[in-house]
């Protein structure tokens, strides 16, 4: 049997995401509820916005059981407000982060709406020259803990894409784009977790 | 090794209105309502000094809102803040702009400072929202640069007939297009009064370029989750949040109904998860059947 991809849709992206897995030929589906989350073999949480899906995680039970999908070592990957959301500290206040991956997060790192923009970067393990990455009011990783590996940098060395055994992080949006090597990535990541 | 940075550019402009599907954003008139519509999962607040209900009843020229006004709800959360202008008034979008403002959107809801000319939207670095009743009126809009579209619902009713028939029309008619012949296009385009680059747009992607939202009129989850089976990608919700009759809803009113549109939204397709989110929300917003309302009162007609 295909393992299938799960896609945390309470808000945000999630179709573009599912679009791109589709692409790939990957058996897809929406998670909304923690029986919808059972059925699936690895998670994406989407962009969207990090403060609405963290209190909607809350409102309908989802945080207990998506800690628990992590922490058996299912792939996981959080793109932008999901990185925000699998973050272990977040520098402001709200909202509560799942604690997922070993980094400290800055919300809207760049800035507002007006600073958000696109620029190329090289990913360790994405093969075929620069990714084309688009990064909308993103999140900065400020610190990240001894066994999270950076994947990608910017020219200052801020870190966008980071990996930490089976939870992969990007601060861009691969789902924006028809360029599904990121997605790929975690295919192959998924595959080699359940090879295991 | 990454290289240049670019800002400003079309791609995070749609990108942003991405980030809001299958979210709700409400209408807020301070701080603290915006706090309220936080907490309860909105996914953007839209910040004016009067909700659309009061607009209407108080008449007179409608105006982009005090600036400082703005910055204290945009300091209040961290969801990105929107703020409205008049049609075609770009020295008050330039205002926002400044100001740091995450969404403009040229509202049909303030009075109108250009009868003939909406804002040339692709200067701007800040992206806009534009309402529409139609797809031509929708890609009239994206060609001027409009980064996300919405319903031109009347604002202010409680009455969502109007999302309804601007909804039921654009995806009609996007249908439409997918069912032409590419030698049926231009001619399409012409009768729509829409580019033709856009109209061909549709055909291939078989939908709206951009984001489409549904606003005005709004008032319930079961509106909210109509709204959604009518194929928007999410919901603007106005006066429906924060009036309760004829009066300002208590927090715990506004809370509690807040949190029921942003559930009707998100479980849309599940009817016990609607119902549960429709329990006991209290008095309602007062209604204004739009039929009621003549067509010169009607905020739809303006733009075109």
């Amino acid at each position: 049997m295909n393992p299938i991809v799960g896609v945390l849709a309470l808000q945000g992206d999630f179709q573009e995401h599912i679009a791109s897995f589709r692409r790939l030929g990957a058996d897809t589906r929406e998670v909304r509820t923690e029986a919808q989350l059972a059925a699936v073999d690895s998670l994406v949480v989407p962009g969207g916005e990090s403060t609405s899906m963290a209190k909607l995680m809350d409102i309908y039970g989802l945080r207990e059981p998506l800690v628990a999908f992590a922490r058996s070592g299912k792939p996981v990957w959080g793109t932008c407000a999901g990185l925000i959301l699998l973050a272990s500290r977040l520098q402001e206040q709200r909202p509560e982060p799942l604690g997922i991956m070993d980094t400290v997060v800055q919300r809207n790192g760049f800035g507002r709406q007006v600073d958000s923009f696109e620029t190329d970067l090289d990913i360790a393990g994405v093969a075929g020259g620069p990714y084309h990455a688009i990064f909308i009011r993103a999140p900065k990783i400020v610190e990240i803990g001894p066994s999270v590996e950076a994947l990608a940098t910017l020219e200052d060395g801020t870190i966008v894409a980071a990996r930490e055994r089976n939870v992969l992080v990007t601060a861009f949006h691969p789902e924006l784009t028809t360029d599904d090597r990121v997605h790929g990535f975690f295919l192959a990541m998924a595959a080699e977790v359940a090879a295991r | 090794m990454a290289t240049d940075k670019e800002t400003g550019t079309f791609q995070v402009k749609t990108g942003l209105a991405q980030m809001l599907k299958g979210g709700v954003i409400m209408d807020v008139v301070n701080a603290e309502q915006a706090k309220i519509a936080e907490d309860a999962g909105a996914c953007s607040v839209m910040a004016l000094e009067r909700v659309p209900a009061d607009i209407r009843a108080d008449g007179g020229v409608a105006r982009m809102s005090d600036p400082s006004m703005i910055e204290d709800i945009m300091k209040s959360v961290t969801i990105p803040v929107m703020a409205k202008v008049r049609i075609g008034h770009f020295v008050e979008a330039r205002i926002l702009e400044s100001i740091g403002i995450d969404y403009i959107d040229e509202s049909e809801v303030l009075t109108p400072a250009d009868e003939e000319h909406h804002v040339w939207k692709h200067d701007f670095k800040v992206p806009f929202v534009c309402g529409c009743r139609d797809l031509g009126e929708a890609l009239r809009r994206i060609g001027e640069g409009a980064a996300m579209i919405r319903t031109k619902g009347e604002a202010g009713t409680g009455d969502v007939v109007e999302a309804v028939r601007h909804m039921r029309t654009v995806q009609k008619q996007m249908r439409r297009v997918q069912g032409m012949g590419d030698d049926e296009l231009a001619a399409y385009a012409k009768e729509i009064g829409a580019s033709l680059d856009l109209v061909r747009e549709v055909k291939t992607l078989g939908r709206m370029p951009v984001v489409n939202f549904a606003a005005g009129g709004v008032a319930t989850p079961a509106d909210a989750a109509l709204m959604m089976h009518l194929g928007a990608d999410g919901v603007f919700v106005g006066s429906g949040v924060f009036k309760a009759a004829n009066r300002t809803a208590t927090t715990e009113e506004a809370s509690l109904r807040a949190k029921a549109i942003v559930k009707a939204v998100t479980h849309f397709e599940d009817a016990s998860a609607v119902a549960d989110a429709s329990r006991g929300l209290g008095e309602a917003m007062v209604g204004i059947s739009v039929r009621s309302i003549g067509v010169e009162e009607q905020l739809a007609t303006r733009g075109w």
